[in-house]
């Protein structure tokens, strides 16, 4: 199973380093990244693999919402299903 | 890959504009629970709900949690009770709504629709006995929701039933007045009401239906509202087009969880409805969106049309992106639960005689509206009959959900809290209809039923 996870915020060090700690740490292999800052505002979209993760998915979203709570952005973790139904005819 | 620009207006959608889904709703055929026994007939209604029911709301919780889409309400409809009841004359219909109340609570829902009786065209002795019953099922019950279906373009307005609701709907308000008369706006009275609607209070699980099934709500008024706000100056065309794409992705997003529901809960997929439903959220407003069309206040001149092209789009958009739509499909105007409907009735603009107009093109009719106190029940009744004869004759679906706020009057408020919401008190009619109502009978179906 394949799910994005977003970063959205203000620019700062060590965004991408710790959202990979997190995923590293629970089995969630990282597919691929783009990232984009316009004006100061960042903006990470990963899409992952979690179909080897160690931890239940709503764990693994609850510790990625911790995460950008403590450094003042906002993370979403969502089944990439959402996207491509919503976006692919 | 997926297109960053296509994630990222999802996100913007659900973390800013209040894109969710507002309803999983089971439907639940009740007519096995039948038996003579009024007592085992209860335990059979309160066992089959559990049973059926018992991972509805984890399930719903477990696919908002993995796709990251808010799912706000998990709800149950079922066979209308007078169906049910009605193999126990003499017994009170109201402990099926305790039955129902029970169950509802036991799985964690926060309504159960389906205390119904269908009367287009005449009672049977359960149906009136359930009507009768009514007001005390409400006020004794918590997430009971209860609703009548009085007119049809094919069978034409039961007249007698029209009068009969006016005196209920008063009265359930009456003995609920402790509570801002509550129990009122937990009934609804309908005409042409569809079986397989997932949103309360009018939900109730057809005879046509399965024997279980899933149908999901979705919504995103203020989804639809930011579109429009980010196009700037367009013509009415650019704003139909506008809608119907944002329509269509919203609807595919209740699509994606309603096969999702369907299939881990091991039930059939019945309908995606395509309803824009506001909530009292500031920016979730059917209202709003019509003022960003460029009304300066809903309720004024050209508030029908902007409302017509805005139900038409949102369903040509859905359409496409649902396999099977049903229910009501459109938007609603319930007055109480929208933040920009609140202030249009509060500043005037907004008035009983244009919402009904604008019923005549939205996806239902007069909702949550409370009118004063001291309504007579024949005004109810004509208010009523007025809704159903609009339904009747343009095959559509209307209903009448006021809720008379007893003890206040024009310009008092109010106040439900959660999302039924709150709203003035507006003014109704005063001239009497009572002579018109008290004649009873019914009113022929129209020219319209002759389809065959």
């Amino acid at each position: 199973m394949r799910a994005v996870i977003t970063v959205i915020g203000k620019d700062m060090v060590g965004i991408l380093a710790k959202v990979s700690t997190v995923c590293a740490d629970k089995g969630v292999n990282v597919l691929e990244v783009t990232q984009s800052i316009l004006q100061e505002m960042f903006a990470m979209i990963m899409m992952v693999d979690i179909s080897k993760c160690t931890v239940p998915f709503n764990e693994l979203s609850e510790e990625l919402t911790k995460l950008g709570e403590d450094m003042n952005l906002r993370i979403h973790v969502m089944h990439e299903d959402i996207f491509n139904s919503m976006h692919r005819i | 890959m997926l297109n960053s620009h296509d994630i990222l207006e999802t996100i913007n959608m659900i973390d800013n504009e209040n894109l969710d889904v507002r309803t999983i709703t089971m439907g639940i055929s009740l007519l096995d629970c039948i038996d003579p026994d009024a007592n085992r007939a209860c335990d059979k209604i309160y066992d089959k709900i559990c049973r059926y029911a018992q991972n509805l709301v984890k399930t719903g919780e477990d696919i908002s949690n993995e796709y990251g889409i808010p799912i706000i309400n998990k709800r149950i409809s079922v066979t209308p009770i007078s169906m049910i009841a009605g193999a126990n004359p003499g017994v009170d219909p109201v402990r099926f709504a305790l039955a129902l109340d029970r169950a509802a609570q036991t799985v964690g829902v926060n309504f159960i629709g389906g205390y119904s009786a269908l009367v287009h065209k005449g009672f049977s002795p359960g149906d009136y006995a359930l009507i009768e019953s009514i007001p005390e099922a409400l006020s004794r019950t918590n997430f009971v929701c209860s609703s009548v279906n009085i007119g049809s373009t094919k069978a034409g307005i039961n007249m007698d039933a029209v009068a009969k609701m006016g005196k209920i709907v008063r009265k359930t308000a009456e003995v609920t007045a402790d509570r801002d008369c509550i129990g009122a706006a937990k009934l609804v009275v309908f005409c042409n009401a569809p079986e397989d609607n997932p949103f309360m209070a009018g939900a109730f699980h057809g005879t046509g239906e399965p024997d279980c099934e899933i149908n999901v709500g979705v919504s995103g008024p203020g989804v639809v509202r930011a579109a429009l706000a980010n196009a700037g100056d367009c013509d009415i065309t650019a704003i139909a087009d506008i809608i119907k794409k944002t329509a269509f992705k919203v609807t595919r997003m209740g699509q994606l969880v309603a096969q999702e529901a369907s299939r881990r809960l091991c039930v059939p997929f019945g309908i995606v409805d395509l309803s824009l439903a506001p909530t009292p959220a500031i920016g979730d407003s059917v209202a709003y969106i019509l003022e960003e069309m460029g009304l300066e206040c809903c309720g004024a001149h050209g508030t029908t049309a902007a409302l017509a092209l805005l139900n038409d789009a949102v369903k040509k958009g859905g359409v496409m992106a649902s396999s099977h739509v049903g229910g009501l499909s459109g938007a609603f105007i319930p007055v109480t639960e929208d933040a920009g409907m609140i202030h249009a009735a509060e500043c005037g603009a907004l008035t009983l005689t244009k919402l009904e107009a604008m019923t005549a093109v939205c996806s239902v009719g007069l909702d949550m509206i409370a009118i004063p106190g001291d309504t007579p029940s024949e005004v109810i009744s004509a208010i009523i009959a007025d809704e159903a004869a609009i339904g009747m004759v343009n095959s559509k679906t209307t209903a009448v959900r006021v809720i008379p706020a007893i003890g206040k009057k024009v310009g008092d408020e109010l106040s439900f809290g959660g999302l039924l919401g709150n709203g003035p008190v507006m003014e109704v009619n005063r001239y009497s209809p009572a002579k018109f109502i008290g004649r009873g009978g019914r009113i022929p179906a129209p020219m319209q039923s002759l389809k065959n």
